[in-house]
């Protein structure tokens, strides 16, 4: 546990981060890894989702890409000038929306998906 | 002094995005199944409310950009929010596609503040700047694509393809300038305008590219925005060394470049050629608008007699398409079957992987409706039973239910897996008038001697033979 100067902020955190990955490697081969290994992950749990519930998986995927958000709240720290800090205010804005719509509309729909246990309904899946 | 330290430590922070991303991938896995997808939805919301916190911890924020941070989280409240609460099913593509273009914008802007803050030097530091540049243009893309592809979706601009001159080439053009701008700067150039022209070249790409494809092909365009946002997320994170970015973004873009592969083997194409331009590059106009070809003669019917043939089915299976969500019909739909499931008749609904304009739209649609999820059944399941099924009712689907994607060899959509509906022993068709579907191809189904149409609004049919089959 490294401590870390407050003032220095975002810049001392990215090096912090570096270091600890300049022990073992390059960060970059690090960062590349992990990039690699989370591509892995998305094919093998997107596999299996069915048909039915494609949308919500895309609007939840959607939410979860709303992640921009931080890095907003990231760069907003090292940010100078007006001009920087009004598009990193809009960016801010902008993943806002992106996560709390994404996730919001996400829940909206799957609590539609439902199995009745109606009477009415004919037995399910007679054709297995 | 040591308890704030702890929280501020980069460990800490690094722990806290490693819950995070644990919690997405849960999150998304439950999003397998119906009985899970609630809970795993919440559990990726958590994972991101832990994400920021962490992130908002973290040392180097002052009183004043806490003061931007909430200006910005806040309008973006405001306007996520309703939004999001609002929105008519119905509507949920467009939806999707703003929710995504906003994410890529937020990468783009962010990307050129960055820019900004080194100074425009980006020389000094590849690692830095090739993923600064890359998510750029990605982002930028993303953004513009998105934001074309909701007002196609919304009606504000024409959803039928839009040809553009030597199309290809200038999207290429488009792209090497984007290209070519971000390499400059990469070799020490530390001009601003050179960065803008970088987005501004893939914001033109990005209202090119999505502008020529049909409203049909929209699943196809929505998911490969996605996997678009994701990437670029993924990019910035390489930029910011944050783990967080990189393994989010990146599990969308894979996620999405899978999901755009699977609707693209639903309608048989590559993925390069439904972004290349729709089905106006493979000119169906040629075959025949007038249907010479297909000849026949079209058997009009009513409501009432659509009513008796179905209170005689013992097996009816629905065919929504996109004319079902434009007439908002699904619940009339549902009342329809439940009248038909009051008189001992099975009811089952043929969903195509494409139908409508998103992936599983038809699904959230009839979900809406409070159909019960098993009784949607993916094309596979479904195509085996259309031989026993008495009356197949197609509600507002054209293109997925042509025959001529098995039988026609030169047909635009030949090969194109499609619901085998002509199998069944009778077959209505619920349409507003005789005009062809999206791909503007003519459907021999219409001409078959087993259908019958019934011209009208979907809706309001579908009403008319509800109340039919109450006096029946």
């Amino acid at each position: 546990m490294s401590s870390v100067d407050p003032a220095a902020g975002w810049t001392a955190y990215a090096e912090t981060a570096a270091e600890t990955a300049a022990e073992t490697g390059s960060p970059l081969l690090t960062e590349l890894a992990i990039l690699v290994l989370a591509a892995f992950v998305g094919f093998q749990v997107i596999s299996k989702v069915p048909n039915t519930l494609h949308t919500p998986l895309m609007s939840g995927t959607n939410a979860i890409h709303g992640i921009v958000l931080l890095g907003g709240l990231v760069a907003i720290a090292h940010a100078d000038g007006v001009l920087s800090r009004f598009l990193l205010v809009v960016a801010i804005a902008f993943g806002t929306i992106n996560v709390i719509g994404g996730f919001l509309v996400t829940d909206r729909m799957l609590s539609m998906f439902k199995r009745k246990p109606e009477p009415a309904a004919p037995a399910k899946d007679a054709d297995a | 002094m040591t308890s704030i330290a702890f929280i501020q430590d980069v460990n800490f922070i690094n722990a806290s995005y490693v819950v995070a991303f644990s919690l997405f991938i849960v999150g998304l896995a439950k999003l397998t199944s119906p009985t899970t997808a609630v809970q795993g939805n919440k559990l990726a919301a958590l994972g991101m409310l832990i994400a920021v916190v962490a992130t908002l911890l973290a040392p180097g924020l002052d009183g004043s950009d806490f003061a931007l941070i909430a200006i910005g989280v806040i309008v973006g409240t405001a306007i996520g929010i309703p939004s999001a609460l609002n929105v008519k099913m119905t509507a949920m593509p467009q939806m999707v596609a703003l929710f995504n273009g906003v994410g890529g914008g937020a990468v783009a802007l962010i990307a050129w503040s960055e820019f900004r803050g080194l100074g425009g030097d980006l020389s000094g530091d590849l690692e830095f700047g090739i993923p600064l540049v890359f998510a750029a243009i990605i982002g930028s893309i993303s953004f513009w694509g998105s934001n074309i592809a909701f007002g196609k979706l919304q009606g504000l601009i024409s959803g039928s393809p839009v040809k553009i001159p030597a199309g290809l080439f200038v999207n290429i053009a488009l792209l090497a300038v984007a290209i070519g701008a971000g390499v400059a700067i990469l070799l020490g150039s530390e001009s601003e305008g050179l960065f803008v022209l970088i987005l501004v070249a893939a914001a033109v790409l990005g209202n090119l590219a999505v502008l020529p494809i049909g409203g049909a092909d929209m699943p196809v365009v929505i998911s490969t925005l996605n996997a678009f946002t994701g990437l670029s997320a993924a990019a910035m994170g390489l930029a910011l060394d944050n783990y967080a970015l990189i393994v989010a973004g990146m599990i969308v873009g894979a996620s999405g470049t899978i999901l755009t592969d699977q609707m693209a083997k639903a309608m048989n194409r590559s993925i390069g050629s439904v972004l290349l331009g729709g089905f106006g590059g493979e000119a169906p106009a040629a075959s025949g608008p007038d249907g010479s070809e297909t000849g026949g003669t079209v058997r009009s019917t009513s409501a009432a007699d659509v009513a008796i043939l179905l209170a005689y089915a013992r097996l009816v299976v629905v065919v929504p398409g996109y004319g079902m969500a434009v007439a908002q019909a699904q619940h009339t739909v549902r009342e329809m079957a439940k009248a038909l499931e009051k008189k001992g008749i099975e009811v089952k609904y043929a969903i195509h992987p494409v139908a409508g304009r998103m992936p599983g739209h038809m699904n959230v649609l009839l979900a809406e409706a409070d159909v019960p999820y098993d009784q949607l059944k993916e094309m596979d399941d479904i195509n085996g039973e259309f031989g026993r099924t008495d009356v197949s009712l197609v509600i507002g689907a054209n293109d997925v239910t042509n025959p001529d994607a098995r039988m026609k060899p030169d047909s635009p959509i030949y090969g194109m897996p499609i619901l085998n509906v002509d199998e069944s022993k009778q077959v209505i068709v619920l349409k507003r008038s005789m005009a062809s579907g999206f791909a503007g191809i003519e459907n021999p189904l219409f001409y078959n001697d087993k259908t019958q149409m019934l011209f009208g609004d979907a809706k309001s049919s579908v009403a008319e033979i509800t109340s039919e089959l109450g006096q029946l």
